[in-house]
């Protein structure tokens, strides 16, 4: 229950961490993380996963 | 306010007035046509625009803009967009070498003022929406201001989180906003944004082009209504929406836009685009010029802008992003205004004998007994002079001249992306290319060779304006070429 970003195809725009209910992505040395005791999948706030909604790269924020 | 004010108008000379009172049309008679320059606007406006080099075509001969990369994360995806992107040796908009915070933001930007007395604008452009990121734009104005409180203010959107932060615009003094719009039709809005992320989902389709296209719409008209000047970007795409900016112009004029600025596509395969990678072309600089024309009436348009970086710094045809990288910026700053304020002191003086300069320039136009418009191409450095070798020109600021005047119609690039192991032969060629529909090329110097092969492309060059100031200048040569004409035909 929870979603993960592929660090490779990732931009740092951090528009993810933005947009995320449960703050559970941070930067952590120069790329952004998921927590994933954090991550809900938005379960709860939103119908989609926020993060996959927003991230501009296809494929990038996915189901760990 | 509901009137667009054309750059031409920003310029004080005596034939640029006589034609701007006959494009008077649908302006209030309190707020133009008075006799010179600055009183060809309120004085509110002229006050915004003088030191603006991208509002004021005059002020970017003189004047400074820097970007500051703080705000990456965006809200909608473009078909000309590519958010991988990054090359320190590309000049265009959204390409960034190196993301700051708010706070490595100040040092450089303090570091750049005690350095380029020419800075007046500090912009957030992108990468990223600068309105969808508001939280780290904020923050950054608001400290960049503490320290140099006479640093203007400007930022570019995509618009559709626009209406959300427009008080706080309004409040923190930004008068000067960018709103990218190509489009007020959604239909063409599909061709041009696959999707859009608005109120916590993606939207795709008609859905998205509708909701961004009212959200712009709004923004522009709240920005209006506040008084905050308003300059719009349309990227020409051939095909989609080339012939629509037409219908967009109209809108946008009809809701108060200051300046409506279309920039032509950037599109190669090797950017990664979904443009490039379809093979959507942009247009050609004479394309570009027709469409403009069209739209101008001769007014209403802003064509000195160069697509600057995300990170640029420097004059708008200069960019000296790469002397502040953040690892030659220093850990503790301290803003000194001394080269600043001596520079404008200057810069006062000089606008004063430009003007004078432009406007014998005008009386000696007027005599010349021709009814031919031609283009003129210039090398410069800056400052409103030709002072340029033809050889070391990255550019030419190209304009018409006819016994009307001297009009500036817009730059010409010519070096090409990633130039590297090029002879210099196909460089020239490419300055040829660059060149289409010019007649003669003032410079500083230029060499034989050089000279011959335009010669030989039916352009002329000639270093014999060197130094003069540029309208001045044109106005020379062209008094000499008719005369010269008039001598062979009799």
């Amino acid at each position: 229950m929870a979603y993960k970003i592929i660090t490779s195809q990732c931009t740092v725009c951090g528009a993810c961490e933005f947009e995320c209910p449960n703050a559970a992505i941070t930067l952590k040395n120069d790329l952004y993380v998921i927590n994933p005791k954090k991550c809900t999948e938005c379960e709860g706030h939103f119908d989609v996963a926020q993060c996959a909604a927003v991230c501009p790269v296809p494929n990038t924020c996915v189901p760990a | 306010m509901a009137q667009l004010v054309g750059l031409e108008t920003l310029m004080p000379t005596g034939a640029q007035d006589m034609r701007a009172a006959l494009d008077e049309q649908g302006c209030s008679s309190s707020s133009c046509g008075s006799s010179s320059g600055p009183d060809d606007m309120p004085a509110e406006i002229w006050e915004k625009v003088k030191d603006h080099p991208c509002y004021s075509e005059e002020a970017h001969h003189y004047f400074a803009r820097m970007h500051v990369a703080v705000a990456p994360a965006c809200n909608i995806q473009c078909n000309y967009c590519n958010r991988k992107y990054d090359c320190a040796n590309e000049s265009r908009p959204g390409v960034v070498s190196e993301k700051l915070t708010p706070a490595q933001a100040r040092r450089k930007v303090i570091s750049v003022a005690n350095e380029v007395p020419q800075l007046s604008v500090l912009g957030i452009a992108g990468p990223g929406d600068a309105c969808y990121d508001w939280r780290k734009t904020r923050e950054t104005f608001e400290l960049i201001s503490a320290d140099i409180p006479d640093i203007k203010l400007c930022l570019s959107t995509n618009g559709l989180m626009l209406p959300d932060h427009v008080d706080e615009i309004e409040r923190m003094n930004i008068d000067h906003v960018t709103i990218t719009i190509n489009m007020v039709d959604p239909e063409i809005g599909t061709k041009i944004y696959p999707w859009i992320f608005y109120q916590n989902r993606r939207w795709t389709g008609l859905d998205a082009s509708k909701i961004l296209h009212e959200r712009q719409m709004l923004g522009l008209e709240m920005l209006t209504a506040r008084g905050i000047l308003t300059k719009i970007n349309s990227v020409m795409i051939p095909g989609v929406n080339d012939e629509h900016l037409m219908e967009v112009n109209r809108v946008v004029k009809s809701k108060g836009a200051f300046l409506h600025n279309i920039m032509p596509l950037i599109s190669d395969p090797a950017h990664g685009t979904h443009y490039g990678l379809t093979g959507q072309r942009g247009p050609r600089a004479m394309e570009l010029k027709a469409l403009q024309d069209k739209l101008s009436d001769g007014t209403k348009l802003m064509r000195h802008c160069r697509q600057c970086r995300a990170d640029a710094v420097g004059l708008l045809g200069e960019d000296r992003g790469q002397e502040f990288t953040m690892d030659l910026v220093a850990d503790e700053v301290e803003y000194d205004p001394t080269k600043r304020e001596t520079y404008r002191e200057v810069v006062a003086e000089e606008r004063g004998q430009h003007i004078a300069a432009r406007q014998k320039g005008d009386v000696a136009l007027a005599s010349v007994e021709a009814d031919q418009a031609m283009l003129v191409a210039v090398a410069t450095k800056g400052g409103g002079r030709i002072n340029q070798h033809f050889g070391h020109a990255k550019e030419f600021q190209v304009y018409e001249v006819s016994p009307a005047g001297v009009t500036f119609v817009g730059h010409r690039k010519t070096d090409q992306y990633c130039e590297g192991g090029w002879g210099e032969d196909a460089t020239l060629d490419g300055v040829i290319e660059a060149l289409e529909g010019v007649r003669v090329v003032l410079c500083a110097k230029i060499g034989d060779c050089p000279r011959e092969s335009l010669s030989a492309a039916g352009i002329e060059a000639t270093d014999a304006f060197a130094h003069d100031w540029i309208e001045a200048g044109i106005s020379s040569w062209y008094a000499q070429e008719h005369a010269s004409q008039a001598r062979q035909i009799a």
